[in-house]
């Protein structure tokens, strides 16, 4: 396209148009579609009021035109010097002017500094015309945030044109109101906003409670009293106004279900109205009556419907209508069957419904399109939750997703397996995740599935060398990624072992340990945190079984702080293992001869840069010439887990201070009792006030006249202003919460009160204000804000979590059966981690069953300790007690704090990420996490006698799962993986195992 | 909720961005960048949807339909249903077909001010306010006429001798 073109484009006929092309020779053939289309539409005129001089025109097309980015910025860059130039000229017409903005928003849009023009945009939203004022708004809402210096000068017209008659203007002002309105701003515009909830336009109704839900998003206590207008606008006359009064009640029901219990009944009825075409076939799209509408009710009623069966029971008839009625040929009927599945599997489950979802996912996962494979797998994650049993009939379906070239739903089926995982599965899965984290090249996606194979080798890892081989791995591809926790955890795993008093089985883990760290030392470019992890244990374990002599470690440690020479840590971490290393032989009584390059080594640490690394090695040095029972004292051997106790107070200083003062030094006075502090502490107060009390006024001022009438007027004059609102003193209140506080601060800040006095009276209306009703909308707002904080996560999830496991009840004997007859061994274990996953949520019914049981385990905890320490032994099938390794600060807790480990539970089950929480509980959940893992793996062989009563056949099924698994190891072929990763059902919370296990 | 809408074109130049919370215009840059190099390196008969947590983190997906040259984009939370915004893209794509009788990547860059004006009766503040395409025309063309007005008397002024102006005043009316 070149400059003549545009003329050529209103020339109507398309022949003249090939003329001219044919005669032109600059014509790209490839644009001449588009070409053609923009002639036609610039003939026929649809550029309406949208009209763009032929300069735009001329810019779009030379930047189009661009062949590389270089020549884009240039034309740009020339395009903004014409603009600078032009735009500051005086009187420039307003359609130039308006002209000017659409260019500078454009090239602003391309990446490119616009802001020398924000200002002549803020000016053109003032100008009377709709035209040029609905420029300027967009132009402000594009170019502006809300924290900018300039929004001070659109707030006062923003407020006039909220009031004009036009409802074109209020329109573009309320589009300008959810962009541009902040906090602080909020109170000025608020009055306005909320009389145009009963505005006789619905265009108009439908954008204030946009607005409204943005203010709520930006500061929910701005407008918590006004939240009974979201539940009147519910009932507007018009559907439209109703649907878009659906998406603030959402977040709010997302913030507080309880509040809103009383509208399940309305939510039901008016979804049962539009699922009956009740609506105008305006609403219709692709022959579904209002499937946005839908989809929004749906899931507000899953919000409802979670861990309230009463409330759910209302929706099961209309929920079922709508499967029914849902056209899946279309994307849209599609979209509202996928919310109908999510709705299901939230609220309280109904086999009918239930059924309904199964069929509705298994067409999903059937379909060709990705799209709907996409939507079918992550229902099929939903719904496993509450029916486990699904998931075995799409066995075929998952794996085909696998191993589908579209990563976004590959990565979707990781998530759903990640779900699945549980002990009998763990090494295939966390074995593809691995293979497919080397893959990608996206740092992000790379380090999130990397924490999820560790907390899954974490949590089912079936034997200790599986589980450092698989660290190894997760370390060795994506060892930068990790983040340094997983590396303290992995060596405070190896350190404590697996939390029993085992030390075969402890030391065997550790000497496994070494041998693979020799080994993948051998392996160049290992990322830094791997090598911390490996020189640590080397250092702390290398020597300890005594398969290898103090010499060769160390000579391989000087190896690798020779090899990372640019890496501070891993020297560091080296240095201090060196230490260790000859520390242990000094404590065994052996002589210690310093290899050749760890002298040289220590002789270019002892005078390193590095102050941290200097350090060490002076240590070391010192180490080295003490004797034994010094060394031994300073490091003794396998003593990391011990704690180190610090005397915070300095007690042992005490006779030498006490010494100190008799002989006439001053006693120490802490730094909160000085002087100094006092002062700076009084200042710090002052400014507050000061900052406090300059709190921005939006509304104007009245006359000066009507001062005295203002101060005189009755109440209902204030209100007949403001009309539809029940409690309209917002604004104000705010005010004079800010300046009580300053009435009692220094000079500087009485002088602004006393402006502010002043003003108050000027403003009249606000002194007839009672007090009364300031206090009671503040502690409302307190209130309001409490429910959110607590109302929001914790307590929902938890109760639908009990929902789950009643459900748990319904289904277990037919899921065992059908898993028994299909899987045979596994079945078991899929059944204990069923009833496991059952009993783990302390619902109160459910904690009634839970005591007696756990005092059983209890006492079979006692005798478990006294086995003898091969049950860590995993390889071998000679494990046939029956007692089951428990952790006895998990029983404690679950016999009386059931509330803490629900909290647990939810923590983990809802953030998958995470693989520990950094709680109180941190020291021993790394034990529990140990034992866990131990625990797991027995459990598949054999039943947990208190929990299941299913004692027989332990014996029988260690032997299947040994014959197992080399299976899987060796192969892994489709079918089975389909084994593999079927036999799933209960075990999309495999955490839950922990509770009632250990 | 909706974090933001782009159209680019199938050689990455934006045709229209808008964010709904404000981002600086370099970090508007980059992400745009950053969502055009994902979807360059997708293969044609894959799924419309993307995990977009890595561009713009947590709790983010993406939807784009790819039409001929151009690239529609929708960038939301867990809040939206990836179906129903597809179909979003479809709404969107249908009115300004409407408004253009078969739109083309030009008319997107030429009616710069017309496509905010469309997508904002659209999608409001972040959330979706209107889905039907009909409804979205009216409310576009009210709009305009508003616009004429004014403008038609400016043509009526500049002594119509041109036979463009009276045709193209003509399919204004």
């Amino acid at each position: 396209m070149d400059a003549k073109s545009y003329a050529i484009c209103f020339k109507p006929s398309s022949s003249a148009l090939k003329r001219s092309n044919t005669t032109r020779n600059w014509y790209r053939v490839a644009k001449l579609e588009q070409l053609k289309t923009i002639g036609r539409e610039l003939t026929k005129g649809s550029q309406g009021g949208f009209y763009q001089s032929k300069e735009f025109l001329d810019l779009v097309k030379s930047i189009g035109e661009a062949r590389s980015k270089a020549e884009e910025d240039r034309i740009v860059l020339s395009e903004i010097e014409t603009l600078k130039r032009r735009i500051s000229e005086p009187d420039i017409p307003k359609r130039k002017m308006k002209e000017y903005i659409i260019r500078l928003v454009y090239v602003e849009m391309l990446g490119h500094d616009a802001s020398f023009g924000y200002i002549h945009a803020v000016k053109m939203i003032h100008d009377d015309s709709l035209l040029v004022k609905r420029t300027g708004y967009l132009a402000v809402t594009l170019f502006l945030n809300e924290d900018h210096d300039l929004i001070i000068l659109i707030v006062n017209t923003i407020q006039k044109d909220l009031k004009s008659d036009n409802y074109l203007v209020v329109c573009a002002a309320l589009n300008a109101v959810c962009k541009l309105i902040n906090e602080e701003t909020i109170p000025a515009v608020l009055p306005q906003i909320v009389e145009l909830l009963a505005h006789p336009k619905e265009a108009v109704r439908k954008k204030a409670i946009m607005a409204l839900h943005r203010f709520y998003q930006k500061s929910p206590s701005s407008v918590s009293h006004l939240v009974s207008n979201f539940r009147k606008r519910l009932c507007d006359n018009d559907p439209g106004v109703m649907g878009a009064t659906l998406c603030p009640l959402f977040d709010l029901i997302t913030n507080d279900v309880n509040s809103y219990k009383d509208l399940v009944i309305s939510f039901v009825s008016i979804l049962k109205q539009v699922a009956e075409r009740r609506l105008p076939k305006a609403y219709d799209y692709h022959q579904m009556p209002a499937p946005f509408i839908q989809i929004k009710l749906l899931k507000i009623l899953a919000l409802l419907g979670s861990s309230d069966k009463q409330a759910s029971e209302n929706m099961y008839t209309v929920v079922g209508d709508i499967f029914r009625k849902c056209d899946s040929s279309s994307n849209i009927g599609n979209a509202v069957l996928y919310e109908c599945i999510c709705c299901v599997s939230s609220i309280y489950p109904n086999p009918k419904l239930l059924e309904s979802a199964a069929d509705a996912i298994s067409r999903f996962l059937k379909s060709d399109s990705h799209n709907l494979k996409y939507m079918g797998i992550d229902a099929l994650g939903r719904l496993i939750k509450i029916s486990p049993e699904i998931a075995e009939q799409h066995q075929l379906a998952v794996i085909d997703c696998l191993e589908d070239p579209d990563d976004t739903l590959k990565r979707k089926t990781f998530e759903l397996l990640y779900k699945m995982t549980k002990s009998t599965n763990v090494e295939v899965i966390v074995d593809r995740m691995i293979d497919y984290m080397n893959s990608i090249n996206d740092n992000h996606y790379k380090t999130e599935i990397a924490s999820r194979c560790v907390e899954l080798a974490e949590q089912f890892a079936p034997s200790n060398q599986w589980f450092i081989q698989t660290m190894n791995k997760v370390f060795e591809h994506a060892g930068d990624l990790v983040n340094i926790k997983v590396a303290h955890n992995l060596m405070r795993l190896i350190a404590e072992g697996f939390g029993e008093d085992d030390d075969t089985a402890d030391s065997q883990l550790r000497s496994s340990a070494v041998e693979s760290y020799l080994h993948i030392l051998g392996e160049p470019k290992l990322p830094s945190v791997f090598l911390q992890v490996i020189c640590w244990v080397l250092g702390e374990y290398g020597t300890a079984d005594g398969k290898y002599s103090a010499s060769y470690i160390t000579g391989k440690l000087c190896d690798v702080a020779e090899a990372y020479s640019n890496d501070e840590t891993v020297k560091a971490y080296a240095v201090t293992a060196l230490m260790k290393i000859y520390a242990f032989e000094i404590a065994a009584g052996r002589k210690v001869d310093m290899l050749p390059e760890c002298h040289s080594l220590m002789e270019e640490f002892l005078a390193s840069h590095s102050t941290d690394l200097q350090q060490r090695a002076y240590e070391l040095q010192a180490v080295i010439g003490l004797d034994a029972h010094a060394v031994e004292s300073i490091l003794p051997s396998d003593a990391s887990c011990e704690d180190i106790e610090v005397d915070k107070a300095l007690s042992f200083l005490n006779d030498y201070i006490q010494e100190a003062i008799e002989k006439g030094a001053q006693p120490y006075i802490p730094e909160s009792e000085r002087t100094g502090m006092l002062n700076i502490s009084n200042f710090r107060n002052q400014d507050h006030h000061e900052a406090s009390s300059h709190g921005l006024r939006f509304e104007a001022y009245e006359l000066p006249k009507q001062t005295v009438q203002a101060r005189i007027p009755p109440a209902s004059l204030a209100s007949t202003e403001l009309v539809p609102v029940p409690e309209p003193m917002y604004p104000r209140e705010s005010y004079q919460t800010t300046t009580v506080p300053s009435v009692s601060s220094d000079a500087a800040s009485t002088e602004l009160k006393l402006r502010l006095d002043g003003v108050q009276k000027r403003w009249g209306r606000q002194t007839h204000f009672p007090s009364t009703s300031t206090s009671n909308s503040t502690s409302l707002k307190t209130v309001n804000g409490i429910t959110q904080v607590d109302g929001s996560n914790t307590a929902n999830s938890r109760t639908r979590e009990t929902y789950d496991s009643r459900k748990q009840v319904e289904i277990s004997p037919e899921k065992q059966k059908l898993a028994a007859s299909l899987f045979g061994g596994p079945s078991k274990t899929e059944k204990k981690s069923a009833t496991g996953h059952k009993s783990s949520k302390p619902s109160s019914h459910m904690v009634k069953s839970h005591a007696p049981k756990s005092s059983m385990e209890v006492a079979s905890e006692k005798t478990s300790v006294q086995q003898p320490p091969d049950l860590l032994d995993f390889g071998e099938p000679t494990v046939k007690s029956t007692a089951p390794s428990l952790d006895p600060f998990k029983d404690l807790e679950g016999l009386l704090e059931p509330t803490t480990q629900v909290s647990s539970a939810v923590n983990h089950s809802s953030t998958a990420a995470v693989t520990k929480s950094p709680d109180i509980m941190g020291l021993y959940t790394e034990t529990t996490a140990g034992a866990h893992h131990k625990d797991s793996d027995i459990l598949s062989g054999l039943s947990n006698p208190p929990m299941t009563n299913m004692v027989g056949g332990t014996t029988t099924m260690q032997v299947a799962q040994s014959s197992k698994g080399p299976n899987l190891k060796d192969s892994l072929e489709k079918d089975a993986l389909v084994r593999q990763m079927g036999v799933t059902p209960s075990s999309q919370n495999p955490n839950l195992f922990k509770d009632i296990l250990g | 909720m909706i974090k933001a809408v782009m159209v680019m074109n199938t050689q990455g130049k934006s045709r229209l961005a808008k964010f709904y919370e404000y981002l600086s215009v370099e970090k508007q840059q980059e992400l745009i960048r950053g969502v055009f190099s994902v979807l360059c390196s997708r293969a044609e008969n894959v799924s419309n949807f993307i995990d977009a947590e890595s561009i713009f983190g947590q709790d983010s997906r993406l939807v784009y339909k790819h039409f001929a040259t151009l690239y529609f984009v929708f960038v939301f939370d867990s809040s939206e249903n990836e179906l129903a915004v597809l179909d979003l893209i479809q709404v969107f794509v249908e009115t300004l077909d409407k408004c253009f009788q078969n739109v083309c990547e030009l008319d997107i860059v030429f009616n710069y001010s017309k496509i905010h004006t469309i997508l904002d009766e659209m999608v409001f503040g972040g959330q979706v306010v209107e889905t039907s395409s009909s409804e979205i025309m009216k409310a576009v063309e009210e709009i305009s006429k508003c616009f004429l007005s004014p403008f038609l008397l400016s043509c009526v002024k500049m002594h119509v001798d041109d036979v463009r102006f009276s045709t193209f005043a003509l399919f204004l009316i």
